[in-house]
């Protein structure tokens, strides 16, 4: 008799379920492949299955550009996945401007994400013109170095304070026979590392009177020394550098072969799958030396348009999760990046995550994205030229600054 | 589809009867028939291939982003182009690259081909190892290439874990040698075709030139040479044609291999187009580029065309 009371409500639960909101599959794009990056993406799985009966189908494309490229292409075919991952700034103007994203202002409004998201310039990636195309989901900074503590060690030289030391102390790491700058050939990579190397030459202001306002003179004064800075360094990588991932780059610092990295906080999630603790077998260099900031870099999640409701209201859900605190803490402990809210458990944090959340708490630190003022087309345009400044040492300083001064004059 | 087909082929069964009979009409009810099945190739073709290529070359006038638009800039976006440093090399590189590949595949191909030629024992096995290759994706291929001129996992670090320490041979890492790096990953997929074409080229020679050019005492190699060789002018071309388009399209091999390093030092014409109207978002730059490929190819066929009306008017004439 039970049983059957029970199959009836079983089947009568089902009707009903199916009556209101049925189930549905949410198919997200992203680029998380490495290990870090995989322990990260499956919180939010895990935690959006445990949501009810919507399925998180898992799309990872490795690599940003590729990732980017099929969300890109899947919109305009008409076959848009549920929700993409995409990094804050200009990369989705025109799918906001060709109405293609689903409009979340109604659920942020509800949840406060005004209120919550800090600093300011995260949320403006995707508040636009009052309405919420996309979830802030971390931040992340360029402006870190990971050094191997026992490469120094082996070596006889201290952990450097600034670049100036680092290159000096780099022919000792070189002759105990670590590779004292590790960093890997593509072109994002080179061109990131530079932007670091770029900011702590000219400081805050006139890397955004560059970058943001198109000051040419300036670029003109300015952009020599960073290039001649940026090709001293390129005598003190390793041969393999040529087409080598980020991650397999970060290991090589990880298994105290290479001394230093210039990388995004990303890396850090490589050290903590590896078990390696921060102040021991590792440390975090924050950049610029003598005035650390981050920039607003990260990652967001739109969620294109769909025909089908049921997907739709499984597509709010994931936003909502994505955002609530203890999502945001278990989330953000694995990836390595910081929550883009201020209320949120970091207890877990490790030392360089608390030093990242104590150089963010002050707005004069912040270091806005490049992303946020360069459309894809000119931030490539840049990745191309760093790469090849890096790699031809025949291209003159003179050169490089005039490609960049013309870049910069035709970025729309 | 499949009912236009059977219909077809029941009518044609139908004619086969009134063939005997009256011919001129058939003659006139086939073409119909031809038309009606070639339409779905046709109308492909049109749509493809030149309706694309009208649209490409439309867009690289404009300032198209993500989404096409009709704002035309005039020759801006072939300014651009030919002022970047990463699009001339693109265009030196796929020079370099078709060249080398081609001579090396042609000169290899045949040699492989002749070596075929020698009546040895176990020429299936041979012919399957060498065309074996191309059964593989270029992507495969590229990777495994990059393993072994990787200087800390491949060839390099065997050697010298050999003793020979010194030993040098890593060419995807400097950028004035990675691309002949490429170019081999790309021979020793491409060969074996290559060799498969010439060896059925030389198959297809009359044997009797053979005994003629032994009873006049020419040596082998001479006969291979200058006798069998231009004999074979269907199977050259074959061979040629099929290589050239692979040096056009060259895309995958490069992104396995270097993506494009270190530096811009083996971008390729592709690698530009496929990147500018995906992730840079600047369709318009990525079909100017496409167009500026098209040239090349269009300037072939006008060349073949210029050739065959001259062949024709002279036979005309005579």
């Amino acid at each position: 008799m039970k049983s059957v009371v029970s199959v009836v409500a079983v089947v009568a639960a089902a009707l009903l379920g199916s009556t209101a909101v049925r189930a549905a599959d949410v198919e997200v794009i992203h680029w998380w492949t490495s290990g870090g990056e995989q322990a990260a993406v499956s919180v939010f799985a895990r935690e959006f299955d445990a949501l009810g009966d919507d399925k998180w189908v898992d799309t990872a494309i490795a690599g940003g550009e590729n990732a980017r490229s099929a969300t890109l292409q899947r919109i305009l075919g008409g076959d848009p996945p549920g929700a993409a991952q995409f990094n804050p700034g200009r990369q989705y103007e025109e799918l906001i401007a060709g109405g293609m994203l689903l409009d979340l202002t109604d659920l942020a409004t509800t949840e406060n994400w005004a209120g919550i998201v800090r600093p300011a310039s995260i949320s403006e990636a995707c508040l636009v013109d009052g309405h919420w195309w996309c979830v802030p989901v971390n931040i992340h900074s360029w402006n870190w170095a990971w050094a191997s503590i026992p490469a120094f060690e082996k070596a006889g030289v201290a952990l450097p304070n600034s670049f100036d030391e680092f290159l000096a102390s780099a022919p000792k790491l070189k002759e105990a026979g670590i590779i004292p700058f590790a960093i890997g050939g593509e072109s994002w990579q080179i061109n990131g590392a530079f932007g670091v190397v770029q900011t702590s030459l000219l400081g805050i202001e006139k890397r955004e009177k560059i970058l943001k306002d198109k000051d040419i003179e300036l670029a003109k004064a300015e952009m020599p020394a960073v290039f001649a800075k940026w090709r001293e360094f390129s005598q003190y990588t390793d041969e393999g550098s040529a087409n080598r991932n980020w991650n397999d780059t970060t290991n090589l610092v990880v298994t105290d072969q290479a001394a230093l990295q210039i990388m995004g906080d990303w890396a850090r999630g490589e050290f903590g799958v590896a078990g390696e603790k921060p102040g021991v077998d590792y440390a975090c260099l924050a950049l610029p030396a003598d005035h650390p900031t981050v920039t607003t870099g990260g990652d967001i999640f739109l969620f294109p348009k769909q025909s089908d409701p049921a997907v739709e209201a499984a597509q709010l859900k994931m936003a909502s999760m994505m955002i609530n605190p203890q999502v945001q803490a278990l989330f953000n402990n694995a990836k390595g990046s910081m929550p883009v809210r201020d209320d949120v458990d970091m207890s877990l944090a490790d030392d360089c995550m608390k030093r990242g959340l104590e150089i963010i708490g002050s707005e004069a630190n912040i270091a806005i994205d490049a992303g946020r003022w360069l459309s894809n087309d000119t931030t490539g345009q840049f990745n191309d030229l760093s790469a090849q400044f890096w790699a031809d040492a025949s291209m003159t300083v003179d050169d490089a600054v005039a490609k960049y001064v013309e870049i910069l004059q035709n970025a729309d | 589809m499949t009912q236009v087909a059977q219909g077809g082929e029941g009518a044609a069964a139908g004619f086969a009867s009134a063939a005997t009979r009256r011919k001129p009409r058939l003659r006139k009810r086939l073409n119909v028939q031809s038309v009606l099945g070639t339409t779905p190739m046709i109308a492909t073709a049109v749509g493809v291939f030149i309706i694309c290529i009208i649209f490409s070359i439309i867009w690289s006038f404009t300032n198209s982003k993500l989404f096409p638009n009709f704002n035309f800039i005039g020759w801006a976006q072939y300014q651009r182009l030919w002022s970047t440093d990463r699009w001339i090399i693109s265009v030196q590189n796929v020079a370099v690259f078709g060249v080398l590949s081609i001579v090396g595949g042609m000169v290899f191909g045949y040699l492989l081909a002749v070596f075929m030629d020698q009546r040895i024992k176990q020429e299936d096995l041979f012919r399957s190892i060498f065309l074996y290759p191309f059964a593989m994706s270029l992507v495969v291929t590229g990777l495994v290439w990059q393993w072994m001129f990787d200087p800390n996992l491949g060839i390099q670090s065997a050697v010298r874990q050999m003793g020979w320490t010194s030993f040098e041979f890593a060419p995807l890492v400097k950028q004035e040698t990675a691309l002949y790096g490429v170019v081999l990953g790309g021979l020793w997929n491409g060969v074996g075709v290559t060799m498969a074409i010439m060896l059925a080229g030389l198959r297809g020679v009359d044997s009797e030139i053979w005994k003629a050019a032994k009873v006049d005492g020419i040596p082998t190699w001479k006969t291979y040479l200058f006798v069998v060789l231009p004999m074979m002018r269907g199977a050259i071309a074959t061979a040629f044609i099929l290589q050239c388009t692979g040096v056009v399209r060259v895309f995958d091999i490069v992104i396995a291999m270097t993506q494009g390093g270190p530096g811009v030092s083996t971008q390729m014409p592709a690698i530009y187009v496929i990147q500018h109207i995906t992730d840079r978002v600047n369709v318009g730059q990525g079909m100017a580029a496409a167009t500026m490929m098209l040239l090349p190819v269009m300037v072939l066929i006008g060349l073949q065309y210029l050739v065959r009306w001259n062949a024709n008017r002279r036979a005309g004439r005579a």
